[in-house]
């Protein structure tokens, strides 16, 4: 089932991960290696423990079984404020920006976190080499008209490409993506996903989707997961051959 | 495309007035201080004059955590207080000069909010609140209980800077406009750190706490250290506030300290505008004012004060100068 390239190194690695919510077990015993450089979907009918397990893999929450390793490092337990340094970026399931600020001072106050968070002293706007990055980004995810518009007031697809601006904006080495396409439009949806080929062709992707039908031409590889437990992990021809996941996907009907 | 960051607090995209909003906001320092110069000469007495600057700047710290971090902090008396008595102590048991004693005051505040800003920043909301306003109490009654120092219930008494020593100058403290200039000198210096402050990456760092701690987490923000830094500097300011005031009223009053004097940092940020920059000096005015006319007619005036606080509260949120810049600007 493990295709070649997971010999090497993976980038992310979790071991037995587990989290219970009260009496509800969430997630239990998943281990998987990520390998680098390959986009990633991890997949699953409803509460299947999708979320749980990128919360977790995005230290959200710190798991309660388990353990997670970044280029064979151990990071579980690590803050959330440590991952965009480590190269581990995120976006929100629902969308998570600065609705007052415009679309530039979002990804720029990102740039800026990268090295100057405890700064008191230089006025900000003399970091022109940061608006201009942040203004690449933009252009990046198809918002360079929109440079100077406050954030609520874009549109939802517009809102959700520039929180992957925001996300990018530490540069990383691992991109993590919950549900990117989330309440889009058909067009809208088809444009983040050109989007997300495009960003998987530099750098490591893992996004968790809930329509099999999106992942399925672009992903290198796939993770089903279900009632909480690793279904199935393969390529996509391999998990799409795959009885279980058919019976599992069927029975929720036609996805 | 002109991706110059405008380093306003508003976002100033309409038409009337806007020019004149947007110019005041890229030049604050030079509004604010340019209207604190003229103003001893559009008031009746100079002291009052004074103690607005004073409240004026103590506002003015208490608004960058809460106007700007979005955090409501009960016990910023604490280092108004702790300001004062350390100043009045230094020069009235130490015979320490003015310039050093006002040094130590702003320090022990710092120190002060770094103690209490580290115990309360666990905390969140109205806890947040409950934890400084108790610790700020404590602050109270250990000042209360240490009479030999602080004059106890009394105040801190004989706190005489009359001549400022300042070699080539020959300036008293005993004439009134002098006095203002002199407070006046410190409080330029601080309105132009804090703009400075709140226009450095550290200010965005704030303003992006406030408006969405997970997303500033995710882009790798430290929040709690963040908001311990931002008490700290706040407690400084507000600090040289009541160093300010210890040579201003020549004693320490005990009600320095007292979670009334925290009261009105919220009174006169609200008031103003919270998380404008000329917000606290106009709450701290109009409170001040107020008070100043209304005790003449009679002595509840308090009552009228708080019918206009609750007015504001309901119908103006956002303050009276708040309100201003948002129609001028609209």
């Amino acid at each position: 089932m493990v295709s070649s390239s997971a010999i090497e190194q993976p980038i992310l690695r979790a071991e037995g991960l587990g989290m219970r919510f009260g009496g509800f077990t969430a997630l239990n015993g998943v281990s998987v290696a990520f390998p680098e450089g390959q986009l990633t979907a991890i997949i699953g009918p409803n509460g299947a423990g999708k979320s749980t397990f990128f919360n977790l893999l995005s230290g959200a929450f710190a798991p309660s079984a388990g353990r997670i390793f970044f280029r064979g490092r151990d990071i579980t337990g690590t803050p959330q404020h440590r991952f965009a340094r480590l190269g581990i970026a995120k976006s929100f399931q629902i969308t998570n920006v600065f609705p007052q600020l415009t679309a530039l001072e979002n990804v720029r106050f990102a740039i800026q976190c990268m090295s100057q968070r405890f700064n008191i002293w230089t006025p900000r706007h003399r970091y022109t080499e940061m608006s201009a990055r942040a203004a690449e980004l933009l252009e990046m995810v198809g918002l360079d008209r929109h440079y100077h518009r406050l954030t609520m007031n874009l549109a939802h697809g517009e809102q959700r490409a520039l929180e992957i601006a925001v996300a990018l904006a530490c540069d990383p080495a691992l991109l993590l993506l919950d549900e990117p396409t989330a309440g889009m439009s058909p067009e809208e949806t088809t444009a983040m996903m050109g989007l997300i080929t495009r960003l998987a062709s530099e750098r490591t992707v893992i996004l968790v989707e809930h329509k099999m039908k999106l992942v399925m031409g672009i992903s290198n590889r796939l993770i089903v997961l279900h009632h909480g437990e690793l279904l199935a992990e393969g390529t996509p021809e391999e998990v799409r051959a795959n009885d279980e996941v058919r019976r599992v996907y069927l029975g929720q009907g036609n996805h | 495309m002109n991706l110059a960051n405008p380093q306003d607090e508003l976002t100033v995209s309409g038409r009337r007035l806007a020019w004149l909003v947007s110019g005041m906001a890229r030049h604050r320092v030079v509004a604010v201080l340019g209207f604190l110069l003229v103003f001893p000469f559009l008031l009746p007495y100079e002291a009052l004059a004074v103690n607005i600057l004073i409240y004026g700047l103590y506002a003015l710290g208490f608004n960058m955590v809460f106007g700007y971090m979005g955090v409501l902090s009960f016990g910023h008396a604490a280092f108004f207080g702790l300001g004062s008595y350390a100043t009045g102590i230094a020069i009235v048991h130490y015979g320490v000069p003015w310039l050093p004693a006002l040094a130590l005051g702003v320090i022990l505040a710092g120190l002060g909010a770094a103690v209490i800003g580290g115990l309360a920043i666990r905390t969140r909301g109205i806890y947040f609140a409950m934890v400084t306003l108790a610790l700020s109490q404590c602050v109270y009654y250990l000042v209360y209980q240490l009479e030999d120092l602080s004059g106890g219930e009394n105040g801190l008494r004989g706190v005489d800077v009359y001549d400022l020593n300042i070699p080539g100058l020959d300036l008293s403290l005993i004439d009134p406009l002098t006095k203002y200039y002199f407070v006046f000198a410190f409080v330029a210096l601080a309105v132009w750190l804090f703009s400075r402050i709140l226009a450095s990456p550290f200010g965005a760092v704030l303003e992006a706490i406030r408006e969405n701690e997970n997303r500033a987490r995710a882009c790798g923000i430290d929040v709690a250290t963040s908001k311990w830094l931002a008490f700290v500097i706040s407690g400084l300011f507000c600090g040289l506030a009541g160093a300010l005031n210890a040579i201003h009223l020549t004693i320490v009053p005990i009600e320095s300290l007292h979670y009334h004097t925290s009261g009105l940092a919220v009174m006169m940020a609200l008031l103003g505008g919270m998380g404008t920059f000329f917000g606290p000096f106009v709450g701290a005015l109009t409170f001040l004012m107020l008070e100043d006319v209304i005790t003449v007619i009679t002595v509840h005036w308090q009552l009228f004060v708080g019918g206009l606080f609750v007015f504001f509260i309901l119908f103006f949120p956002r303050g009276i100068w708040g309100t201003l810049l948002h129609w001028m600007s609209r």
